[in-house]
């Protein structure tokens, strides 16, 4: 867990331009940064950029649609795990016939994310093993974040839509618009005798599969597991097919908690967008906020006093075991312990979420962050006690002693042993290339964390380890998040003590409109999931032109087949426990 | 040995029952139904049963708890109400899901606008609670409410707030927030003053006595916010304060560009 | 218990004061459904989060004989649509209600479930659930805070306490028909709109001739 070595990027930067003259050129748009790669050489570029340059952790893949420009982008963000800033890099390809070559078999974390891409934008990947829609259904049509799609309830470009006021002529869109309006139905659709095609590109595709095994003829079945199903947290869904009860192929299916978020994103106001961060992961929204507000503050230029930023960390923490809590609760549900553990632990999230409440004004949508500061100051009082008092009650006393059971409770227990001993382990590289993060990626032994990768706010003041596994079993990922709980209890010791009394709570005058400067930024914060990463591109207006999440639940999914063929069923259920995620930000 | 993991977490178990019971001696018997031990027992020190018994004692909600908006009105001696809303639009304006809808008053006989609301419309079904409106309102006249028991059989007629459902009393809003009330009531009983000082040098210049026109009502200082609609929606009062982030945003913005500038000369190297 | 079921309009003798109560059918049926509500284990999104803590040690849905969440639609009888139902989901929605046996009830939880909420303008989002499946009680909040699902809990006892079993219409004869499930197409189509699309789609192909 080496502090983050100082990379030694100029020297890297030059030679990538060197060896590839005129095919990687630096992106000269005011406020961009990286390169610009020619599509048709885009291979060799990029894995030189893995193997010599050392990007080998590829965190964000996402489409960018510059209608006026007449071209689309495929926007990447690579980083090393061993510190230090991303390297962009973009690949250009016009709009009419959007094509630019698949790196997953360089890169395979790109897998969802390129279809995602082309779900979102209709870019086509050469190469990509299963290019279909991901969060869509099959048979939908339009692509639907490009710039020139609308969809049925379409207002207005941009918020704040004009007839809210003054004219004030209240209304439902569905009354407005009672038949879907904007929807583009192919020529000569009719209903009657309409066949969708459903899931059969998906069942194909599971079938594909060598069906291996032993030279036994079985039958194979396949399950659908959710999208209603108690083990999936949410409405995740899995397709699995089973030679008896062992997997041998899986296919997640996302979307159906798709809430278009981006587009919706598009439209809002820069600050409009804060609490609808609340709702990505809606466990940590603490953490989602800080994560938008620091990309926005970076394209700003934005400073945030220094009390803020305690408190932010102070937020963070506290959403970080709150978070991990649910998670090994809802991980000890999934193994079979119904129940009794995770109500011990829903106590003191419990508790925590109070905190939250009387600071932010909500239990779990703070919307606390703003850019340049936090919206309020930490209250005087909580049931009637004052707020340090309780909060050194809460991190000397409580969440201790909590952790402390936890431990005794659990992780000596046989049966947890058991069944989670050896279950779906991950090597170190396959976990990076997979493009895990958070717990997922330390504990297959990886000590990334962009806490101390690329400290963002004052995480380089504080005094704390970073827990990792070895084999990168169940067991361990359960074990480093009860690990991270134990370091966050630290940090915000360390946080209590050093917290300024009395200070700023905000650096600029709070207010509604911000115009932020033209160009792009990529921000990023350790969520308690793994790495939330925000892409935001401006053109200097008051919202922004692009807004992309790179969402840490979603990424680590990408893993989710390789974690479970060959394991048993049952088994399935604890693996998902244990990567922990949640629909709102898989989904988004 | 095998099964002491096991033994151990039921031990675990078996104290968390019995707590309770040792938990019940500290309150003497006043464990259930009484305000005081709530508090202890839904604070840190808690111990044993966690449960609030919801509906016959409920969770006090911190002061800044925020759901559902609502719009607030001052009741003069004489029996009338005030709107305190000036129907100027700003919390349409910041609404993230634009729930929102404003209606503004026009003067019958000059077809001005005046500086009340006609009709003021919040669709709970869409609205996200985040607060904006009440952090943003320049006239405290929208707040967040702390009334959270408003399930219903039929979402149509009950779930697009009207001005009359969503106005309540400004004594209401200083029972479930005193402090606000406090520290916002002594900012306007400031900002009227000032005002009120403006106006009288400014009758005293017309060297008219008419400084009483100004009279430190509350929505005194709507009309000059509200007169004019195209504006975008002006920040209340322009200060030296403001001014001082204005340069401050653009000194930050200028040394914004000096980096990108110095970045690209890095990497132009 | 007694207290609640007595009927006030028969005495009881006085002798027999408390040791005898006289309800009626009603009453009883009532109270007995009322007391003993299996949610189904229907997590949706973000409003799922509180209903698990309204269902866990702090607000604890046992009191009210509600804690015993069901994952089979077969065996429960209330449906808490919990958070934002989308395009894609409303098939497996439409088809879990019918699953659920008689007497059946539907919660629309939060504001997404009720009528879109934040998200209604997207374009994967539904606005309501109540436009593909009849809602008995809305909860509106953005999640609401667990007292606030409470609350619409009881008025959902409420709401079967105003039931009479000699009305209700799952003892009637005629059966009950299943809702047509919506089918994913070009965009949602919900089966019951077939002719207005029709109607639509000509009217275009005409205006576009």
């Amino acid at each position: 867990m080496a502090a983050p070595a100082t990379p030694n990027t100029e020297t890297e930067v030059l030679s990538l331009e060197e060896k590839f003259a005129g095919i990687a050129s630096p992106d000269t748009r005011e406020g961009y940064e990286g390169y610009i790669i020619a599509a048709d050489k885009a291979e060799e570029v990029v894995k030189y950029i893995r193997d010599d340059l050392g990007y080998d952790y590829l965190s964000s893949v996402t489409g960018v649609d510059y209608l006026e420009d007449d071209h689309m982008e495929v926007v990447y963000h690579a980083f090393k795990t061993e510190g230090g800033p991303a390297l962009n890099f973009k690949i250009q390809t016009d709009r009419e016939n959007p094509r630019v070559p698949s790196i997953t078999h360089l890169y395979p974390a790109a897998e969802f994310q390129e279809r995602e891409a082309y779900d979102m934008y209709g870019i086509l990947f050469d190469g990509h093993p299963d290019l279909r829609r991901i969060l869509m259904w099959d048979d939908f049509e339009g692509w639907p974040m490009r710039k020139d799609w609308k969809e049925a309830y379409y207002e207005a470009e941009t918020k704040p839509f004009k007839n809210r006021w003054p004219g004030g002529d209240v209304y439902r869109i569905e009354a407005n618009n009672p038949f879907n309006k904007n929807v583009v139905y192919p020529e000569g659709f009719n209903l009657n005798g309409y066949n969708p095609l459903g899931d059969k590109t998906l069942y194909d595709m599971l079938n594909q599969y060598d069906r291996g095994g032993s030279n036994l003829k079985t039958d194979q079945i396949v399950v659908n597991i959710g999208p209603q199903h108690p083990s999936t947290h949410g409405v995740f869904r899995m397709v699995v097919r089973l030679d008896g009860e062992n997997v041998n192929a899986l296919k997640p299916v996302f979307g159906y908690l798709h809430r278009n978020h981006e587009k919706i994103g598009e439209r809002n106001t820069w600050l409009m967008n804060m609490p609808y961060t609340d709702r990505l992961d809606y466990l940590t929204s603490m953490c989602n906020n800080h994560a938008y507000a620091l990309t926005v503050e970076k394209m700003m230029g934005l400073e945030v006093p220094e009390r803020a930023d305690y408190i932010r960390v102070l937020m963070n923490e506290l959403t970080r075991i709150a978070s991990h809590l649910w998670a090994t609760g809802f991980l000890l549900n999934d193994l079979g312990a119904f129940q009794t553990p995770m109500l011990y632990l829903i106590k003191n999230r419990e508790l925590i979420l109070d905190f939250f409440e009387a600071t932010s004004g909500t239990r779990m949508m703070c919307n606390y962050s703003r850019f340049g500061g936090v919206a309020y100051d930490l209250p005087d009082t909580l049931r009637d006690e004052n707020t340090m008092d309780w909060l050194h009650e809460m991190i000397h006393e409580r969440l201790p002693r909590g952790l402390e059971e936890l431990e005794r409770f659990l992780s000596n227990n046989e049966i947890v042993r058991t069944r989670a001993i050896g279950l779906s382990p991950v090597t170190a590289q396959e976990a990076i290339a997979l493009g895990m993060s958070g717990p997922m990626l330390r504990a297959a032994g990886v000590p990334y964390d962009v806490r101390r990768a690329e400290p963002y706010g004052i995480y380089d003041r504080f005094d704390f380890d970073i827990p990792v596994g070895t084999t990168g079993d169940v067991y361990d990922r359960y074990l480093v998040r009860v690990n991270e709980i134990r370091e966050s209890i630290k940090i915000l010791k360390q946080c209590l003590r050093d917290m300024p009394a009395k200070g700023d709570i905000m650096s600029v005058k709070p207010g509604y409109t911000h115009k932020v400067p033209a160009g792009e930024a990529y921000g990023r914060g350790e969520n308690p999931k793994g790495e939330l990463g925000f892409y935001c591109v401006s053109k200097g207006k008051g919202h922004p032109y692009r807004y992309h999440i790179r969402a840490p639940s979603f990424i680590n999914l990408t893993g989710l087949e390789k974690l479970c063929v060959g394991t048993k069923i049952a088994d399935v259920v604890v693996v998902l426990g244990s990567i922990d995620i949640v629909l709102g930000e898989v989904d988004r | 040995m095998y099964g002491l993991g096991i033994i151990r977490g039921m031990g675990i178990t078996l104290k968390h029952f019995v707590d309770t019971y040792v938990d019940d001696l500290r309150f003497l018997g006043k464990r259930y139904y009484d305000e005081s031990s709530l508090k202890v027992r839904q604070g840190p020190k808690a111990a044993g049963a966690f449960t609030v018994q919801y509906p016959e004692e409920k969770l006090a909600m911190p002061e800044r708890f925020r759901f559902v908006p609502f719009l607030l009105f001052e009741e003069n001696e004489d029996g009338t109400t005030q709107d305190r809303c000036t129907s100027c639009g700003i919390c349409s304006k910041v609404c993230p899901p634009q729930c929102i809808w404003i209606e503004r008053t026009k003067d019958p006989v000059t077809k001005r606008p005046v500086p009340e609301p006609k009709d003021f419309h919040i669709d709970i079904d869409i609205c996200m609670n985040c607060g904006y409106c009440a952090e943003f309102c320049p006239f405290d006249a929208i707040k967040m409410d702390h009334d959270y028991e408003l399930s219903s059989y039929d979402r149509t007629s009950a779930h697009v707030f009207n001005k009359e459902r969503l106005s309540k009393p400004v004594s209401y809003y200083a029972s479930i927030r005193p402090n606000f009330f406090l520290a916002e009531e002594k900012v306007r009983a400031e900002e009227n003053k000032k005002k009120a000082k403006q106006a009288e040098a400014k009758a005293k210049a017309k060297g008219g006595g008419k400084a009483k026109a100004a009279a430190p009502a509350p929505a005194a200082a709507a009309p000059a916010a509200v007169a004019e609609a195209p504006a975008p929606a002006a920040a209340p009062a322009a200060s030296a304060a403001d001014l001082d982030a204005a340069a401050k945003k653009k000194a930050l913005a200028e040394k914004r560009k000096a980096m990108i500038a110095a970045r690209k000369a890095k990497k132009g190297k | 218990m007694t207290d609640e079921l007595k009927n006030p309009n028969i005495p009881v003798p006085a002798e027999l004061e408390g040791t005898v109560t006289i309800t009626t059918l009603d009453k009883l049926y009532n109270w007995s459904r009322r007391s003993s509500i299996f949610p189904m284990i229907f997590g949706l999104a973000c409003c799922a989060i509180e209903m698990i803590c309204a269902a866990s040690s702090r607000f604890d849905l046992a009191r009210f004989g509600m804690e015993v969440f069901r994952a089979t639609p077969r065996q429960s009888d209330l449906m808490i649509v919990s958070g934002t139902v989308t395009k894609k989901m409303v098939p497996q929605i439409v088809r879990l209600y019918n699953q659920m046996p008689e007497p059946k009830y539907v919660m629309a939880m939060g504001a997404c479930a009720s009528g879109g909420g934040p998200f209604k303008e997207g374009y994967n989002v539904v606005s309501g659930i109540d436009k593909f499946i009849p809602v008995d009680v809305y909860v509106p909040g953005c999640p609401p805070t667990p007292q606030a699902l409470i609350f619409g809990l009881i008025k959902l006892q409420e709401k079967i306490d105003q039931q009479s079993i000699k009305s209700v219409p799952w003892y009637n004869s005629d059966a009950i028909e299943a809702i047509p499930i919506p089918i994913l197409g070009p965009d949602l189509i919900d089966p019951r709109q077939g002719s207005q699309i029709a109607r639509e789609m000509a009217v275009a192909t005409e205006a576009e001739a």
